[in-house]
């Protein structure tokens, strides 16, 4: 059931004659003929949860925008930057106008000024085929002054940022538009606060899936929404699939789906005739999971994936087979978020970098007998500690990994323990894979030198 | 010719999408990028005038992020991903060859000055490893083969110009 890849149904459907031929605007224009609290109410009754990762209710997310304000935006994020997440971008590149009716009924509903389209740098080429959809939706009176003689005026712009994941932080993305350095705010204020979004003004900050998900909801009724996925996690959901998976792509498919479904019928299952080890059901920043056939069975849900240990996030799921040396895996999670800390708080800004060092070393054979421990430490005192939850998501990959994969941790430390003769069997000689070549650099100008020393080093 | 004189109405339309000047700093900073190559010291001082900042800080805003170049690069800027996803289906491997291939280095231009070869992370592009970006447009499930015709295209295009 496509209900935001639509495009598998409808060829062209990114031509907004095609779009408005197949119901498109219909939700908006059901929209602009009622109350803006009665559309809010609206996609509060439907259940829509957010799909940029936390899950928060869509609807309550709007009515916390004090109506009082007279000035409100809606920032939609495209920043998409999570490892194994790449749904966005197909929706915007197949589907655009389903994206900007979808920022429009928000816009309505809150009463907003203007809405911007936060784009990663490298979505270039869409930024500038999206430009073209919002003049379109301008021409054909969805946007600009008096819209459909509500005496409501809005605006629609695209803004490109330059590389940076940490700017797909929803503080950090309204810092970045205002021309600060991306990084997070302190918080409360919250965006929907006067004094925390962007300019200071009531802002909504929604993901690209969620805003294009509302317009089914306005056009077809919350109910016809709640029919599908399950009472906690309705609708549908789009599952990016990929690693060691036969067919990668994106899988639009009702929540509650299983991992079984998903990987085995729609993703033609582990290639070469391997087996699969474990999953990444976030990208990097979740934990990992075994893969159990009770995993396997698990529903894809917010409420089911937090009883296995994990999270749904955005749902890029990352499959890892029977090869896969997963200590090298946590070494590549690792210098990701190395790489895009932003360097504001001490335990991510210098725990993401001891990290790295600590895991490189482990894998070069240079370790200390205690590393293990020490990383485990290191990644513990990083929870909860943090101004964003960037800290926590570097935090996973280490946790998870060494809880479910431990053996796999201490065959490097035996390595080291001067048996050279065994270390071609360790696990590094086992993949082809290695270490990544060059040593990824920091971001110029965004780390200070780690000051800390931990132990052992 | 200035950025402001050369590229008048894309400034103004780019100015014109904020309650304030200091917000269009990074559109600009693309813009400046484009025409420079790089982000050079000079295009710093322009953006700042133009955005209304102090150069110091559009110097910081142009470190933070990864695609402004802080160094003069190759004609073609590839980058290629090499996070998890695209490393399990084999994109370290591929970017080793593309590597021994151009004869550089990671982060290293070619000695014609045509080709500047990055690992990047993530670029949205998972199920199509390994792909890369050149000059910030998407190429996608790649091989060496293609690879090398795309790298003889680029070639003939450059001698053309
Ligand atoms: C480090 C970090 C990176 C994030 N990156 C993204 C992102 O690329 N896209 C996104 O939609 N949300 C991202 N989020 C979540 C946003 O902060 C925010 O919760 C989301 O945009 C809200 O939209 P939703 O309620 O529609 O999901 C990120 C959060 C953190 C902490
Ligand atoms: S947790 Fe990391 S990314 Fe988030 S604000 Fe702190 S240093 Fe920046
Ligand atoms: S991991 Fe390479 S594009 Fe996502």
């Amino acid at each position: 059931m496509n209900i935001l890849l639509r495009e598998k149904d409808i060829p062209n459907i990114h031509e907004y004659d095609v779009y408005a031929k197949n119901g498109g605007f219909a939700g908006y224009k059901k929209a602009l003929g009622m109350k803006p609290a009665d559309v809010i109410n609206t996609v509060k009754a439907s259940g829509l949860r957010g799909r940029g990762g936390a899950g928060f209710s869509a609807g309550m997310k709007w009515s916390f925008i004090p109506q009082t304000e007279p000035v409100k935006y809606v920032a939609v994020n495209a920043d998409e930057s999570e490892p194994g997440t790449f749904k966005d971008r197909q929706i915007m590149e197949n589907n655009p106008y389903q994206l900007i009716e979808g920022a429009l009924i928000c816009a309505y509903a809150i009463q907003a000024k203007a809405v911007y389209i936060y784009l990663r740098g490298e979505f270039w080429d869409l930024g500038a085929e999206l430009d073209k959809c919002i003049e379109k939706a301008y021409q054909e009176g969805w946007l600009g002054k008096n819209i459909h003689k509500t005496g409501w005026d809005c605006d629609m712009y695209t803004h490109l940022g330059a590389g940076a994941y940490i700017c797909g932080e929803e503080s950090a993305l309204l810092n970045s538009l205002e021309g600060k350095l991306g990084q997070p705010r302190v918080r409360p204020p919250f965006p929907a606060q006067k004094g925390g979004g962007l300019y200071g003004e009531p802002t909504v900050v929604n993901n690209v899936e969620t805003l294009a998900s509302v317009p089914f909801i306005l056009d077809k009724g919350p109910e016809e929404y709640l029919k599908i996925g399950t009472k906690d996690s309705p609708g549908t959901k789009i599952f990016c699939l990929c690693g060691n998976i036969e067919k990668p792509g994106n899988y639009e498919l009702p929540l509650g789906t299983t991992f079984r479904e998903l990987i085995f019928d729609h993703g033609g299952g582990i290639p070469n005739g391997k087996k699969i080890k474990a999953i990444l059901p976030s990208g990097a920043s979740g934990p990992i999971v075994p893969a159990t056939d009770a995993v396997l069975d698990t529903p894809l849900t917010y409420e089911d994936m937090g009883k296995i240990g994990t999270v749904l996030g955005s749902a890029s799921i990352i499959i890892l087979d029977e090869s896969v040396d997963i200590v090298w895996a946590a070494s590549k999670m690792t210098k990701f978020f190395h790489h895009e800390s932003c360097g504001k708080c001490t335990p991510c800004r210098e725990g993401t970098y001891w990290l790295d060092r600590v895991i490189d070393r482990l894998m070069a054979g240079k370790g200390q007998p205690n590393d293990v421990d020490l990383i485990n430490n290191i990644a513990k005192n990083m929870v909860g500690v943090t101004l964003c939850a960037l800290g926590d998501f570097a935090a996973n990959p280490i946790l998870s990994t060494i809880k479910h994969f431990p053996e796999e941790f201490k065959a490097y430390a035996q390595a080291q323990a001067g048996i050279e003769e065994k270390k071609t069997a360790s696990p590094a000689a086992r993949t082809a894979k290695g270490n990544e070549p060059g040593t990824p650099q920091g971001r110029a100008g965004r780390h200070s030198p780690a000051t800390s020393t931990p132990a052992g080093d | 010719m200035t950025l402001q004189q050369k590229y008048t109405e894309r400034i103004e339309k780019a100015l014109a999408k904020y309650p304030d000047k200091r917000s269009a700093v990074m559109p600009v900073l693309h813009i400046a990028q484009e025409e420079y190559g790089w982000v050079s010291p000079e295009a710093i001082i322009e953006v700042a005038e133009i955005c209304d900042m102090d150069p110091t800080q559009v110097k910081s805003i142009a470190g933070f992020y990864t695609m402004y170049s802080k160094h003069p690069k190759g004609k073609y800027w590839l980058q290629v991903c090499t996070d998890l996803p695209c490393a399990l289906r084999g994109a370290d491997q591929f970017y080793q060859e593309l590597l021994d291939y151009l004869g550089v280095e990671d982060h290293g231009t070619t000695t014609d000055g045509l080709f500047t070869a990055e690992h990047v992370m993530c670029l949205a592009a998972c199920d199509k490893a390994p792909m890369l970006q050149c000059n910030f447009h998407y190429q996608e499930s790649l091989n060496m083969e293609k690879m090398k015709s795309l790298i003889e295209e680029w070639r003939a295009e450059a001698q053309k110009k």
